[in-house]
């Protein structure tokens, strides 16, 4: 039979305190709903949130699998097929450029961006713009550091273009089809809670790659401080959009294969700017002005001039 | 008709038949004729239809000729005309000068190719060969700078040149651009336009850059 006082509202302290009074009392722990409507764009989440469900999204990763496969339902061998990974439109293009170039530490640009619709539209695009970048830039940089010398004749060097082509393009889809192979490979022995398919992971490394396009027309400038500044600056920026995607799906392995998994990415990423920095772009010349030696008369009489540059 | 004069038809019989009106004028008969025209005639009417699509080009303004009978002539003429313009500059020199024949041709056919693919893909209503003729005829003010570039380098390689080609250059690419953009763009949903059109500045932006950086040895 209820007393009075049992009947009586009362209030709850915090749930610390009442299992600090009563430890051996059982819990159940309700979440927030954490439903991300798929057609939002909301950058803004909960800042309450952990940063595993940010980064995760473990939450929609059924929904996506889903919908990705309602979405690709014609057979390959026709054009609507190919259709589906065009189906973005311009603001879309522009907030997925905008999340590369400020990636917001924390949060999954695969998860906030491409949300199961990766588009090839971008990767191509700025892998194409890249490439016309680095040649045309690598071009007008030699053109000015060589300016003054009576010996120099411009040449367009068309034959870089080709090979800055087959440079990227290389880099930004055979990367990523054995990172892919790689983390399948990794998934059917680990159980990893994040998988990406081979679009999105072609898509992350497409987008990332567009900081290197204002990076190289700032390499024009002929100071190897400023064009090493940059390097790091842009190998930062678009690092750390890959790692902050990949590092959840490596995260469970094995603590050295995760580790060597990202620092394999990183150190591709790094090679790939190195290295079209070295071979596009002229080493600018140190600045000291032309010495001209005066005639010296040499002991047997006859006069030798040297010049040296 | 002289018999049907007093054929008369009560009302109650529904009359139905089929009326056809013969688009442009062009009867059958004609058409079977053009064998025996002479060969002036064959060519002179090939030779028009370019010639009216230049125009159209020079002074872009919505009209669907240049999309409904489209052709390759006049892009192949251009596109070979400015790959042989490029030549004088780098015909003996082994590597690292222009472009060479074979690279402009590819550029252009396969940056056209390119992009109408990406046109198409992204859900427009052109057809390809529409979209492959517009590209084509729109290089026709860039094959004019080249021109320009050429006589000016005759005169001189200084820097008044360079401004005076880069002026010309940069002229003629805005016109390229904007006259494709007004016959393509239309096509595309309002939401993509830019996404259709970037592509189109990229390809003549690199055709502009090939001919700027021409240099004669």
């Amino acid at each position: 039979m209820a007393t009075v006082d049992d009947l009586k509202f009362e209030e709850f302290d915090d749930a610390a305190n009442l299992l600090a009074a009563n430890p051996d009392a059982t819990t159940i722990s309700i979440d927030e709903p954490a439903e991300i409507p798929k057609n939002q764009h909301s950058r803004l989440q909960e800042p309450g949130r952990e940063e595993d469900d940010e980064l995760l999204g473990t939450d929609d990763s059924d929904k996506t699998e889903l919908l990705a496969g309602q979405k690709k339902s014609a057979p390959f061998w026709t054009f609507e097929y190919y259709q589906t990974f065009f189906d973005v439109d311009t603001y879309q293009v522009l907030d997925r450029i905008k999340g590369s170039v400020f990636p917001v530490p924390g949060k999954n640009f695969v998860r906030l961006y491409i949300r199961s619709n990766p588009d090839l539209y971008g990767p191509f695009w700025i892998c194409a713009t890249l490439v016309f970048t680095i040649a045309v830039s690598g071009n007008l940089s030699n053109f000015f550091i060589h300016l003054g010398k009576p010996t120099y004749h411009y040449v367009p060097e068309f034959r870089k273009v080709s090979i800055a082509a087959t440079t990227i393009f290389a880099y930004a889809w055979l990367v990523p089809l054995a990172l892919w192979g790689f983390l399948m490979w990794r998934n059917s022995k680990v159980m990893n809670i994040v998988s990406y398919s081979f679009l999105e992971i072609v898509c992350v490394y497409g987008y990332s790659l567009f900081v290197y396009i204002p990076t190289a027309i700032l390499w024009i400038i002929p100071e190897k401080v400023v064009r090493w500044v940059l390097v790091m600056f842009s190998l930062c920026i678009s690092g750390s959009v890959l790692v902050m995607t990949f590092w959840p799906a490596v995260r469970d392995d094995n603590r050295r294969i995760a580790l060597a998994t990202v620092g394999a990415i990183v150190l591709l990423h790094a090679l790939l700017s190195v290295g079209c920095l070295a071979y596009f772009f002229d080493a600018p010349e140190p600045d000291f002005p032309v010495p001209l030696i005066p005639i010296i008369p040499a002991h047997n009489g006859t006069t030798v001039v040297t010049k040296s540059h | 008709f002289a018999g049907l004069a007093d054929v008369s038809i009560s009302e109650d019989i529904p009359v139905e038949g089929e009326i056809t009106v013969p688009v442009g004028s062009h009867s059958p008969d004609e058409d079977f004729s053009t064998l025996d025209e002479p060969v002036r005639d064959t060519i002179m009417r090939d030779l028009k239809a370019v010639g009216k699509k230049f125009v159209h080009v020079m002074y872009p303004k919505k009209s669907s000729t240049l999309l409904r009978d489209w052709d390759l002539w006049g892009p192949l003429v251009l596109c070979v005309s400015l790959a042989l313009m490029l030549q004088g500059g780098s015909a003996d020199s082994k590597d690292d000068g222009g472009p060479q024949f074979a690279e402009v041709f590819v550029i252009i056919w396969f940056g056209a190719v390119v992009i109408t693919l990406n046109s198409k893909l992204l859900g427009g209503t052109i057809s390809f060969f529409q979209s492959l003729c517009v590209l084509g005829y729109c290089v026709l003010p860039l094959t004019v700078a080249m021109l320009v570039c050429r006589l000016v380098l005759l005169a001189g390689s200084g820097t008044v040149s360079f401004v005076i080609r880069l002026v010309v250059v940069l002229a003629m690419f805005a016109w390229s651009t904007l006259a494709s953009t007004a016959f393509l763009a239309d096509s595309q949903p309002p939401s993509r336009k830019a996404l259709v059109v970037y592509p189109i500045f990229l390809f003549y932006f690199v055709i502009s850059w090939m001919i700027l950086t021409f240099t004669p040895q």
